[in-house]
């Protein structure tokens, strides 16, 4: 009988180029994408070596990470990010890339055009030097980031050295209740798992709830597979995958379509394979969540109160935990439904894709934004963007007293304009909540979108299920 | 391409005892934008390093003299977050050769692995030692060594510390990931011509 395998193993297996003993697996790689701010040294070391790159058809590069979000079509105004764009630019061309550059139909953040334009398939190894690429793994492939060496590992030969990581299986089971996302979910999960508690594991994510959710919202789940540690997560691909892809950009079309469909239903892992790790969750017991701290996993129920001091075990994580709330300016054992806000930042790798915006302007229709907040719309992409558009979202966004920006990563790692002010609190789409993330001294809550767009109209931390339902 | 080669060393320490120590903490996202791999050890720990105004912090421990060394010592999960390599960067380019905690997020491990910053984890009871000793000693000295992959306290406490033998070589040897991988290109041809 030959041994039963995981889906992550099936696809780790089928693209190994070698495997020495006491060598990390050099993994061939199906899809590089590349932005401005983890690739020019890595360009430098193709130059340096004199070598091109090895495999441009499966290079595509974009410009988020520090991109403005206003008037796009202008030079960029600070000057180092302007010149890392250009000098993208140059690489791309030197090299022989396709970027979809700033003003391109298909620019925005690299997670989000990747599955829009039919880039990201199942069974694929996908890498960027970017964390959050675990989002393509909503497609059933392995997905990761690397460090910008590693960058230059796959400009050079297409393969990265990678150790096998472990494998963790979470399913979710039951049914979501009314109010609860994606973003839930996985905010829930963090919660319970700890910010390192997948590290050194790689995730498939299964169970009655996570089959139940569209393509987009399996990406946010993806996503912030990294804020537990994970290398990446996966979920199997089925017919919802399938219909995601059918008619894109660069998927395979027509009949070679129909032909990889047939082998992507056998992408699941197989009955009785072996995990390192088993968790298991009820859906019932997810609520709208919140996080209070400065990492991801210091999250709660929105109707819950922050910890108490004693609830955490041992000096240094009371410590750890003490510094976090000052940060942040809280109480430990205060509620945190009610905490006024200062900005609000739909957005980001995590929470931009149109589904988001379509909720979020379900949510506010009719409304107008509190007085005391500032809220920014920020599109994954240029396809979002002209899509919320075409859809009339940017109107009730207006009416709401919202602004519709251009795609990029924006508030997310504030590189570009778009910083929350210090000492101000942003409830956030988001993935991360470090200390300065948004800009320095910001305070940030990672929340949902409909969590985020309630906040908007009511100007505090606020149940949306309250405010709907 | 040939990096620094590391085997042995003995140093006096910095000990930062915070735990999940994020990748924007070490560089904040603000201060990636230069297009070469040297310079960021200026903008390393930059908000806990600096106020607002620019002016250092005095409590912030690498703005304290009492403490210098080539080895810090960071409570667990060190390095959580972004894949950014910039941190591993900034944290040689300040003058650190290793980074002693006792759990290392995987990107970051990576990234030191490939640019001579020896990551090495300890158990939580030895880490809590350390920052005792150093406690007691601000000038106390630690010794890692790599070909033996132990840790050293000057009492003579020691423990021993796991690598991967092909990057305990390549750190050893200033190899390069690459220059493997280069070797491979045939073979890499061929995998693409099956796949």
């Amino acid at each position: 009988m030959t041994q039963r395998k995981t889906l992550f193993d099936k696809i780790w297996d089928a693209h190994i180029v070698k495997n020495s003993e006491g060598y990390p697996d050099a993994l061939y790689i199906d899809r590089h994408f590349i932005h401005e701010v983890t690739s020019p040294q890595a360009f430098d070391g193709l130059r340096k070596r004199n070598i091109n790159v090895f495999n441009t058809a499966r290079t595509t590069a974009t410009a988020d990470h520090n991109v403005p979000t206003k008037d796009q079509h202008l030079p960029i105004k600070e000057a180092l990010s302007r010149h890392q764009v250009e000098t993208l630019r140059k690489n791309c061309s030197d090299f022989g890339v396709e970027l979809y550059d700033l003003g391109h139909p298909y620019q925005g953040i690299v997670h989000i055009i990747g599955p829009e334009l039919g880039l990201t398939l199942p069974g694929m190894t996908i890498v960027c030097g970017d964390s959050h690429t675990s989002t393509h793994g909503a497609f059933g492939n392995i997905s990761f980031g690397i460090g910008t060496s590693e960058v230059e590992q796959v400009l050079a030969t297409q393969c990265v050295l990678q150790y096998r990581p472990k494998t963790m299986l979470i399913e979710v089971n039951g049914e979501l209740g009314k109010g609860v996302l994606a973003k839930d979910v996985i905010l829930y999960i963090i919660s319970k798992l700890s910010a390192s508690g997948a590290t050194g594991y790689f995730v498939e994510y299964a169970g009655q709830a996570i089959r139940n959710l569209s393509m987009e919202a399996r990406m946010t789940i993806c996503n912030m597979s990294i804020e537990m540690g994970a290398r990446g997560g996966l979920i199997a691909p089925d017919q919802i995958t399938f219909d995601y892809i059918k008619g894109r950009k660069f998927a395979p079309q027509g009949e070679n379509f129909e032909r990889l469909v047939e082998q992507w239903h056998q992408l699941r892992s197989d009955e009785g394979a072996h995990y390192d790790e088993v968790v298991k969750f009820d859906a019932a017991d997810i609520a709208p969540m919140i996080t209070y701290g400065t990492n991801p996993g210091m999250g709660i129920k929105i109707t819950d109160r922050i910890p108490a001091l004693n609830a955490l075990k041992g000096e240094s994580e009371q410590n750890s935990f003490s510094k976090s709330l000052e940060y942040m300016g809280l109480e430990p054992g205060s509620a945190i439904l009610g905490k006024a806000i200062d900005y609000v930042f739909i957005g980001s790798c995590t929470n931009a894709r149109i589904e988001d915006l379509r909720l979020v302007a379900s949510m506010v229709k009719g409304k107008t934004k509190a007085a005391n907040v500032e809220v920014w719309v920020v599109p994954g992409s240029k396809q979002v963007e002209n899509q919320a558009r075409e859809e009339g979202l940017d109107k009730i966004f207006e009416a709401a007293g919202f602004q519709l920006r251009q795609p990029g990563c924006s508030a997310c790692l504030g590189m570009n304009e778009d910083k929350i002010p210090s000492g101000k609190y942003c409830i956030s789409t988001s993935n991360r909540n470090f200390e300065g993330r948004q800009g320095p001294q910001s305070r940030t809550f990672l929340a949902s979108p409909l969590s985020a767009a309630a906040a908007a109209i009511t100007g505090k931390v606020t149940d949306v299920r309250e405010l709907v339902y | 391409m040939r990096k620094e080669k590391i085997s042995e060393l003995t140093s006096t320490v910095v000990p930062l005892a915070i735990e999940n120590i994020d990748t924007d903490q070490i560089i904040p996202a603000r201060f990636l934008k230069a297009t070469t791999r040297e310079g960021f050890g200026e903008n390393l720990f930059r908000d806990w390093r600096y106020n607002n105004d620019n002016t250092l912090k005095n409590d912030f421990i690498l703005n304290d003299a009492t403490y210098s060394g080539k080895i810090l010592v960071a409570g667990k999960n060190f390095g959580c977050g972004s894949s950014r390599e910039h941190a591993a960067w900034a944290i040689h380019d300040f003058g650190f050769q290793v980074v002693i905690s006792s759990f290392f997020a995987d990107i970051f491990k990576n990234n030191a692995l490939n640019n001579a910053l020896l990551p090495v984890q300890v158990s939580d009871d030895f880490l809590k030692k350390i920052f005792q000793v150093v406690e007691n000693d601000h000038k106390c000295r630690v010794t890692v060594d790599l070909p033996q992959q132990t840790v050293t306290l000057a009492d003579g406490t020691s423990e021993s510390f796991e690598i991967n033998a092909y990057k305990k070589s390549c750190m050893m040897n200033g190899y390069d990931d690459i220059d493997y991988l280069l070797s491979l290109r045939e073979e890499i041809r061929h995998f693409e011509l099956v796949h």
